[in-house]
């Protein structure tokens, strides 16, 4: 095997993962996107010394061998693409470790790191996006690094509400197709051949292809795709390019349909990130079920919730869609108006967003709001005013992930040219 | 001869000298070998799966993380075995590591409950505490003998 066709070497930092049932599950799902995890190798003393050191007095030893071997990495001692730090969830005291890792981890090197509470549910297919992640930013750095779109390419994002295609030519959008999910490959086709209507070309004039989302395989395949990668690199490229923020730092944050993303960018790469979303009440699929009780269409949402001061004083609690949902109803009855409440569910998903997700990433100005979400103004705005920033939303925002997967897969452009 | 539980359950100086003395030593070491030896699932490296936690209920509810409850599936049935019990307070780690403190403190807690010959001892600090230290577990051992 050739040194290219190494396998992305991963660091393991966890603690309860083999107790928990789920070490089988972090391996086949490294597997799979061809990575391979390993345990930082340190000695009893290095666990002492690193113990002292960071000075966290945790009582737990696996946490303080967890300490060790991030300083191994962190030091240079060992070697690693990417690093894994996961621990069991609703542990308090590993939570603190976790967090503080990742952040001496992120000050103090340039390896990518993605940090996650588990329990013994733990599939192969929730880790598979993550590491898939930061298998990504370890294997395509220079795929990554690409700033200018070039040739005419497509990208597709396969997402879990929407399906949406852009048509790119010469660093301009030139066609956009936009769909509800429902046949994945059927809305894909939809969304194809709408951006080919508006672009007014051929698939056979599109010189590659990238595709995204949770359909990306499928769509992938199907299409012929040149770049299939997953939706926490691909849309953090596309954010910080369509925002012009690709020098320096940047957050990107994505309120999705069935899971939310925050990702810290330096120079248009990816640094550390999240994805969660423990229940669809912290999802904009919340939002959704928002605009059906209040009769209105959801792009009329965010209007709506605009007409409000912020809805603060409605009480809300999205935690969870069903108790959500019951906060709805309580509030209408009550006889808050509906743009009051249509205020408050957007505050109340920022504000999960802000204590899920965004405690896991560190937060750098400029904050960028990307995917359809986006659109709903009154949750732009209470992310504003919680993070105490202007929020900024790119043109574009709700086709991120198929801006970024036109403006990556241009990659092969050059490549293709090459060839010929 | 009596089951003897030993804390930390890492420990293979405890668990020799509990041997040694013609005692069947309850720790890791077993429940871990019976795990790994069992056929039928490969999920390394100690073959646990997502059944373990949830055998662990029996001893720490589902609030409880999973990590400690999968622990708990290891070491419950041991306890629950014991005869005896030797717990070594605030061990060195090249002692016998136990990697969660939550899962110790329920683990000792559940020995100092359960009606039985139990010795308690402090981790020696000094070459004269260590002495004394063995002499203490040796006499717990020769006593249990008599017992039976």
């Amino acid at each position: 095997m050739s040194a290219k066709e190494q396998p992305v070497r991963i660091a393991q930092i966890t603690c309860g993962a083999e107790y928990s049932g789920i070490q089988n599950e972090i391996t086949s799902a490294a597997e799979t996107v061809g990575a391979k995890m390993f345990y930082p190798d340190v000695a009893l003393k290095d666990v002492k010394r690193a113990y002292k050191d960071f000075g966290l007095p945790v009582k737990s030893p696996d946490l303080k061998l967890a300490i060790a071997r991030a300083q191994a990495i962190v030091e240079g001692r060992i070697e690693a693409d990417g690093i894994f730090i996961a621990s069991c969830f609703r542990c308090a005291e590993a939570a603190i470790v976790r967090n503080e890792l990742r952040r001496y981890i992120v000050e103090n090197s340039k390896i990518p790191v993605v940090s996650y509470s588990f329990n013994e549910r733990t599939g192969a297919s929730t880790l598979l996006t993550r590491l898939e992640a930061l298998s990504t930013i370890a294997k395509r750095r220079a795929l990554m690094a690409r700033e200018v779109q070039v040739g005419t390419t497509m990208g597709v994002d396969s997402g879990s509400s929407t399906t949406k295609c852009i048509i790119m030519q010469d660093n301009e959008i030139i066609g956009t197709g936009w769909r509800p999910t429902t046949d994945v490959l059927k809305s894909a086709d939809d969304v194809v051949s709408l951006a080919l209507t508006e672009s007014g070309l051929k698939l056979s004039d599109i010189d590659a292809i990238g595709t995204t989302g949770y359909g990306r395989f499928l769509v992938g395949k199907h299409i012929k795709a040149d770049l299939i990668q997953e939706e926490l690199t691909v849309n953090s490229k596309g954010a910080v390019y369509l925002a012009n923020a690709q020098k320096g730092f940047a957050t990107v944050i994505d309120i999705g349909g069935m899971d939310n993303k925050a990702i810290s960018v330096k120079d248009g790469m990816p640094g550390s990130f999240t994805m969660g979303g423990i229940c669809a009440g912290a999802s904009g699929r919340f939002l959704e079920m928002t605009s059906k009780r209040l009769g209105v269409d959801i792009t009329e949402l965010g209007a709506l919730s605009m007409e409000s001061e912020g809805g603060e004083n409605v009480p809300m609690n999205s935690y969870c869609i069903v108790f959500g949902t019951q906060s709805l109803v309580n509030a209408l009855a009550a006889g808050y108006k509906p743009a009051d409440v249509a205020a408050a569910a957007c505050h109340s998903v920022a504000q999960q967003v802000y204590e899920q997700q965004l405690q896991e990433v560190d937060i750098k100005e400029p904050v960028i709001m990307v995917g359809g979400s986006s659109l709903i103004q009154g949750l732009v705005r209470a992310m504003g005013r919680m993070l105490n920033t202007e929020v900024v939303v790119p043109h574009h925002a709700q086709y991120i992930g198929a801006v970024g997967g036109a403006l990556i897969s241009s990659g092969f452009v050059d490549k293709k040219v090459k060839e010929a | 001869m009596a089951k003897v539980f030993i804390y930390p359950a890492t420990s293979l100086i405890l668990s020799d000298l509990v041997a040694r003395f013609g005692h069947e030593p309850l720790g890791s070491a077993l429940s871990i070998r019976e795990h790994v030896q069992t056929p039928g699932f490969d999920s390394p490296p100690i073959q646990m799966t997502s059944e373990d936690p949830q055998k662990g209920l029996k001893w720490a509810a589902v609030e409880v993380p999973s990590g400690i409850r999968g622990r708990m599936a290891l070491y419950g049935p041991l306890v629950e075995e014991a005869e005896a019990a030797i717990i070594i307070d605030e061990p060195d780690l090249a002692f016998g590591c136990m990697g969660c403190a939550r899962t110790n403190e329920l683990l000792v807690f559940m020995l100092r409950e359960k009606e039985m010959p139990k010795l308690e001892l402090r981790y020696p600090a000094s070459k004269e505490e260590g002495v004394t230290f063995v002499a203490k577990i040796k006499q717990f051992l020769k006593e249990l003998e008599v017992k039976e």
